[in-house]
Formats: C-alpha cells, structure tokens, sequence
C-alpha cells in the first residue's frame, strides 16, 4: 500500500483531515497508528479502504495505492478483495442473521466456488476460536464475539492487508488482549499486513513492527515503536504509554511492552525495595514537589474526600431474567459520600445493569437499592442525551460551567468532539433544573471509550472536583487507577472482589495497570509516578 | 421480531419451502371470503405458530393488529352507505352526513379487518420462521442487490430497536421536564441516519459493491436433497391451493355483504374449512429429525 502526498477534506470542512501524508506499508508489516481524537487515523484508514473519497465525498489530492489499485479509480468494493476494515462498533459490522452467513459474505462477494467459501469459513472460525458461534443468531452474541465475528468477517476473503480502528474500545481487557494477540498471529502465520490505530497504545505496541504517529492530519512520526517512544517523550507525552513513561520516568530508554520494560529494569538493577509502599513513598515525593515536572507523561492518582455515611446501597440485589439467566446474584455494595469507586469486570458480567439499578431504571427481582438522593447516571452512547439544537439547550449554565463547556452554549450538539459530547451529557445529567435537588451519586458507564489520554485525563480530574460519591463501571485499568479510591470486580453478576484500587488492581495480569504487571505488583505501584517513587529515584534522567 | 431458528418443522424445511407454505396461507386469505373459511384461515395461521414455537411473537404483532381490525370495522360501518339491516342510526354527523349503520356494512367491514390481521399474522409467522439468510441466498441468483437489501432491511429492524430503547432510557436518565415529543423524533431520525450510514460502510467493505452473480452452494435447493419436512410443507401448500381452488369453483366459500347478508356454513363450507385446517396443520404434527 502507498501513499503519495495525500490531502483530503470533507465536505463543508475547515481544515484538511489529512495533509500531505506519504507513506508504504509493506506486505506482512504490524503498523500502528497513533495520535489524538481527530488527529486523522480513522480517515487514513477510510483512505485505504477507498471509503474516503467514493463513501464519504469531499476533496481528494494526492493518491493511494492498494495491491497495485489506485483508490480514485476503484471503489472499496472493488479493493476489499485486497484490503479488510473492521470499525468500533461491532454491532453496525455484522449485517447477516449468523456468524456462519456473516464470513462467507466477504468470500462469497468475490466470486468464491462454495467449496472455496465453506473452507474459508471454517479455517477463519477456527483461527478466532468462533466455530462454537457459526449458527448462533447474532443477537444472541456478546460485544467481544460480535467483534470476533465482525474481525472474522474481515478476514474471511484473505485480504492482504487488515484495516482496525480501535477494535478493542468496547472490549474487556481480557478480549482486548486476546485480540491483539490474535491479530499477531495471523500476521505472523498468514502474512497479511495490519494497520491498526488504537488509543490505548499499552495493549498493542509490543506487537508492532512500526509506529505512525498522526498530529493534525500530518504524518509527526513514521518509525519503529522504541523510536516512537523516544519521540513520543519530548513531542507527544500523552501518547507515551505507562509502561514507557515509567522508565522514562527513572531515567531509562523507553521500551514498549511489559517484557521488555521488565529487562530494562533487570538491567539497570532497579527493583523494588522489600515493604516499600508506593503510595507512601509516591506521596512524599508529591509533597516535596518532585514530580509536578512530569505532570505531562507521568499521570498521578488523584486523591478523593468521603464521608462516613452512605450515598449508595445495594443490599442483596438480584436481577434475573423471566426464563432466562441471572444478570446480577446478590450484589451488595456500599459506596460512602464522595467516594470514587471503579467497577470493573469482563462484558457481559452485569456492570451496566447494576448501574441501572442504581439509577433507578430496573427494579431488582430480589433485593434493595436504596441513595441519599438523586442518582445520575451517565450511559454508554453520550449521543443519546442530545435532543436540542444547542448545547445552551440541553444543560443549565452551572451545568455547562462544572463540565467546562460554558464557551461553547451556543454550538450544536453534534458538532462537538466526541470528548466534548462526553462531557456535554454529563452536564446533562448532572444537571440542576428549577427545584432538582444536586446529584448525590454519579454513575457514568464506560465513559472513555474511544477518547485519547488527554481526554482521560480531562474526565479524571472533572469527576474528581465532583462533590457527589461517583461510581464509574470501565474497562480501562488505567483510567481506573487513575481516578478510583476503591475497584469492584464483578464476574457472572457477582462481586468477586472489592477494595483498594492498589489491592485490586496489582499482582493480576488482565486487570491490572501496565506498571503493576511491570513491577509484579510490588509496593500497590499503579500509575508510572507511584513505580517512579517507589523504585526510589528521582526522574532526572527525564528531558523536560 | 426476529428470526430465531427454532426447533419446530417449519424451521426445519428449507427457505424456498416455508415461502411457498406462507404464501399458500396468504393466497387463501385473499381469495377466501366466507367468513367461515377466513376464520379457519385465522385459527391455522395462529395453530401453526404456536406449533412452530413462535407464538409469542405472534401475540405481540396481535396487539397492535386488532385495533387496526377494530378501526378498518368502525371506518367501514360508519362510511358505507350499503346495506339493508340498519343497527343504529345517528343522525346528521359532520362530514359525514346522514349516518346510519347498518349489520352488513359492520360485518363486512369486520371481515376486511380480519382479513387484515390474518395478512399481518402471517408476515410475522413468516419473519420469525424463515431464515432471512437463506432468503437471501434463495434470492440473490435472481437479483442478487434486491434480495441483500431486503435482508439488511430485516436485520436493521432489531438494530434499531435497540437503539430506541438506549434513546428512551438516556432520556429517563434527564432530570427535570422530558424533551418534547418533536426533538425526540429528530434525535430518532439522526440515529437512523448514522446507523444506516455505518451499515452502508460495512457493506462497501466487505465487496457488496462489486459483487456480481452470487457463487452456487451445495445446499441449494436442487442440490441439497428433499427432507421429509420439505416434502410435507410443499405438499400442505399445494393442498392448500388445492382447497382454496375448490371451494371457489364449488362455490362453498360463497359470501354476499349487501344488500343483505348471505354467508352459507353448510357441510361443504364446514368441510373445507376442516380440511384447510388439517392440511396446514399435519406438516407440525412429524417432529422427527428436528434441531434448534
């Protein structure tokens, strides 16, 4: 695949998209995509796929190349026969009735004799570990093994090269994982390129040959992943991963992924030191101010204020399903004023319905649910709450000033970022009209799904001024790290576990931040600042 | 109302089959008019539904289904001037004028209603009982696009139920008045939009623009083999056809609305109905070789 000079700009655009990007991917390469929310990686992929321009319109210069094709003249039909894209979300991807008729679609588009289909329907399935699903009617599937079948799909008609936009953003982290180590596998076995972008470079940089790194829709970095990360140090700290800003942090050469984080902290002879308390020692170097300077890639576990008194109580709750299975068995759970709690837990183990019971939408077959006032709760899809023509619209003054979008009253709601929409339907929900008492519990269910650190960050620090108790379910370790006091693991509708987040979140290998899997969990380091302070050196080896 | 395969002897008959045993069913609700024959027609579609283990589904499309029979009846009684027995007279109506209704024009119009429901019953027995993928490799020899779009129309249905329930609950998630009932509709016709449009990328994707004839499989219909399920659906069709046919040209499913009444139930209509019954319904009553 080539790209030559490429600029494209919507239609009724302002800016460029893109902007003279020249690149070559070639066969069998693992290339990521980094860069911020619109930073133009879901339009270079729309670019190869040949959805940008013949899907999408607007102004093209420049050219792509796909398998010899040039993207002008051959439409996506035409180039799916050489490139496969899968999107976020799986549920618009799977358009057939089965998992079966869903990967032979691809095949069978291309002309495929049906002994060619069959087999490749077979090997695919058996390659994802989605030959139990083939005849199960789609509806009946989960998020994780829609996105299985939607990637099976893709992969199905043996294009050469795969196009993923963050197909791990509605995963668990456990399907997170397993996908990207699928996706390396079939690289590895099949040779088919991969041109993945993904916010959360943590899970996928250790399988990439090469990193692209989009600012502005231009193309800032082009190069393999340890160069990236020395790059990413000085020109885009909030693209450097946990595990990279950790060492960077103790004055070592930034390394992707946890196993070769670990050699370098073999090699430079730094290990935790026996009783160390991460948090202890995190705090003391806080307080003398040590670690302010690294604010931009060192992100800090923000602190929280509660009272003795419960905002929240579930005591016991059931939610079972007439004929069917138990959603939620005996959820018992307390949540203190002003207390910031993470819920965490594979798809389907019944985080967003305990959310709903704790906002009052479903009732618990057995059980109670009982608040010190209103709950608001913020759900998965922000586009949902937008109903009016302008933000001024759908919040309250206060509402839009707490949340940070005052300035922006007057815009329409679906011209904002998605970061912006995020925070626009908190407003919303946190919102105080006439005689509306404040919330006294907020819920947001996976909230930073698709936003890019800095937006993370924005949020952490947004529902930590909160004066309510907030209970965020989320399958993001580090976004829970970052903003919890206290993690609640849920499985099969159950709490399998409940306390510290240091607790919680160290010593596993899913749900646990990447510097816990780095330090083994040593000391309750969560964050890359804790792992700084309690390997115990300061971060000057760090170039501001 | 999706389809869902089921362990059921429709569901095990192949595509092109149950399409012709529903459209056998709807033939006969067309062409019949007695109202003893229609009935039967009712009472068959709603028998071999719960046979099929899709009753439920039905009930839910009843629902809504017979206030539009109750309305088709009231509209028919209260706007035709036709026939003799008159049941109420109100009078001078505005817009309508001199108002009588009369026992011909309600039963008829009971009749176009019931019709009506029957029809929709069995588009629903026919969504949650034929699988649409086969529909579609039935259809795409013929016209390939066609058939995918009516496939993808099916399969945005629950799609878009589901996004009209997140829509609902975000909007119970407001504190302080709801949203009034206009900018909920635009919200709704946004998220159509984008959802339409997401599908439309999925399908350019995948080669559905550059598909041409669709390859011939091995399970086609000439290819596959007959099952025992197959032959007992085709040959309920064709009995069914058979019956309407009959009845029609012996005149047993006669039926006059006005000026008076006239709708004979003797042994032949009786007999036919029966038969119509049985004929329909025998295809249930072999579960053998049967899976979900």
């Amino acid at each position: 695949m080539r790209i030559t000079d490429l600029t494209y700009r919507f239609p009724g655009a302002a800016r460029p998209a893109l902007e003279a990007v020249s690149l070559t991917i070639e066969p069998g390469e693992f290339v990521v995509v980094a860069g911020l929310s619109g930073s133009g990686k879901s339009t270079l992929l729309c670019a190869v796929s040949g959805l940008v321009p013949h899907f999408h319109g607007g102004t093209f210069a420049g050219s792509v190349a796909v398998a010899g094709r040039d993207t002008r003249e051959h439409g996506p039909g035409e180039l799916a026969a050489s490139v496969g894209s899968l999107f976020q979300d799986p549920e618009t991807q799977v358009v057939l009735g089965t998992p079966r008729a869903e990967l032979a679609f691809a095949a069978e588009n291309r002309g495929w004799s049906a002994p060619e289909v069959a087999r490749a329907v077979e090997e695919t399935a058996l390659a994802l570990a989605i030959d139990g699903l083939l005849d199960r009617p789609v509806e009946e599937l989960s998020g994780g093994e829609l996105q299985r079948v939607a990637l099976g799909a893709t992969l199905s008609a043996r294009p050469a090269l795969v196009c993923l936009d963050e197909p791990t953003s509605q995963l668990d982290p456990v399907a997170g994982d397993e996908l990207i180590g699928l996706l390396r596998r079939l690289n590895e076995d099949g040779d088919t390129a991969v041109l993945l972008a993904e916010h959360r470079l943590e899970r996928c940089l250790g399988a990439a040959d090469r990193v692209l790194a989009l600012a502005g829709g231009r193309l800032a970095f082009d190069g393999p992943p340890a160069d990236f990360l020395a790059w990413a140090l000085t020109a885009a700290p909030s693209l450097v991963p946990p595990g990279a800003a950790l060492l960077a942090g103790l004055g070592l050469a930034p390394a992707a992924g946890v196993k070769r984080a670990r050699a370098a902290l073999r090699a430079a002879r730094l290990a935790p030191a026996t009783g160390a308390s991460a948090l202890g020692r995190g705090a003391e170097a806080d307080a003398r101010g040590e670690l302010g300077r690294w604010d931009a890639i060192l992100p800090r576990r923000r602190g929280g204020r509660c009272a003795s008194q419960a905002a929240l109580e579930l005591r016991g709750v059931w939610h079972e399903i007439a004929g069917g299975a138990a959603i939620l068995r005996g959820v018992d759970l307390r949540l203190r004023a002003g207390e910031r709690v993470a819920l965490m837990g594979r798809n389907g183990a019944g985080k967003s319905t305990l959310l709903r019971h704790a906002a009052g939408l479903m009732a618990p077959t057995r059980g109670r649910v009982q608040a010190a006032g209103r709950v608001a709760l913020l759900l998965q899809h922000p586009g949902d709450y937008l109903v009016h023509e302008t933000v001024g619209e759908e919040a309250g003054e206060r509402a839009l000033a707490t949340v940070g979008l005052g300035q922006l009253a007057g815009r329409h709601p679906r011209d904002l970022s998605g970061g912006e929409r995020q925070r626009l339907a908190l407003a919303i929900v946190l919102g105080e009209p006439d005689g509306a008492a404040p919330a006294a519990v907020v819920c947001l269910d996976e909230p930073t799904r698709g936003m890019d650190r800095a937006a993370k960050d924005a949020l952490a620090r947004l529902l930590d001024g909160l004066p309510a108790a907030v209970l965020v379910a989320t399958h993001d370790p580090e976004f829970a790290a970052a903003f919890a006091q206290r993690v609640v693991l849920l499985a099969d509708g159950r709490v399998i576990a409940d306390g510290a987040t240091a607790e919680v979140l160290c010593g596993g290998t899913y749900f646990a931040t990447e510097t816990a899997r780095i330090l083994g969990g040593a000391g309750g380091a969560l964050l890359p600042a804790d792992g700084v302070a309690l390997l115990g050196r300061e971060p000057a080896g760090l170039r501001a | 109302m999706i389809y869902r395969r089921r362990a059921s002897p429709l569901h095990a008959a192949r595509a092109a089959v149950a399409i012709a045993w529903c459209a056998a069913l709807g033939v006969a609700s067309m062409l019949e008019s007695n109202p003893v024959l229609l009935g039967a027609t009712a009472v068959t579609v709603l028998g071999a539904a719960a046979l099929a283990g899709v009753g439920r589904e039905l009930r839910r499309s009843l629902r809504w289904s017979v206030p539009l029979w109750l309305g088709i009846a009231l509209v028919n009684a209260l706007v035709t001037r036709n026939g003799l027995t008159v049941i109420w007279r109100f009078g001078d109506l505005p817009l309508l004028g001199q108002t009588n209704v009369t026992l011909e024009a309600t039963v008829y119009g009971a009749l176009l209603g019931l019709r009506a429901v029957v029809l929709i019953q069995i588009g629903t027995l026919y969504s949650v009982a034929v699988d649409p993928d086969a529909v579609l490799r039935l259809f795409r020899g013929l016209s390939f696009r066609s058939a995918l779009s009516a496939t993808i129309a099916t399969r945005m249905v629950p799609v878009l139920v589901r996004d009209s329930r997140r829509l609902a609950e975000a909007q119970r998630c407001r504190p302080g008045d709801p949203p009034g009932r206009a900018q909920l509709l635009r919200a709704t016709t946004a998220s159509v939009i984008d959802r339409a449009l997401d599908v439309a990328a999925t399908l350019e994707v995948r080669g559905y623009g550059a598909a041409r004839r669709a390859p011939r499989r091995r399970d086609s219909i000439w290819e596959r083999g007959w099952s025992r399920h197959d032959l007992a659906f085709l040959a309920s069709a064709g009995g069914l056809l058979v019956i309407v046919l009959a009845a029609r040209l012996g005149g047993w499913d006669a039926f006059t609305a006005y000026p008076l009444l006239r709708a004979p139930a003797g042994a032949r209509t009786l007999g036919a109905a029966g038969a119509l019954l049985l004929v329909a319904l025998l295809p249930f009553l072999d579960r053998r070789g049967i899976e979900a």
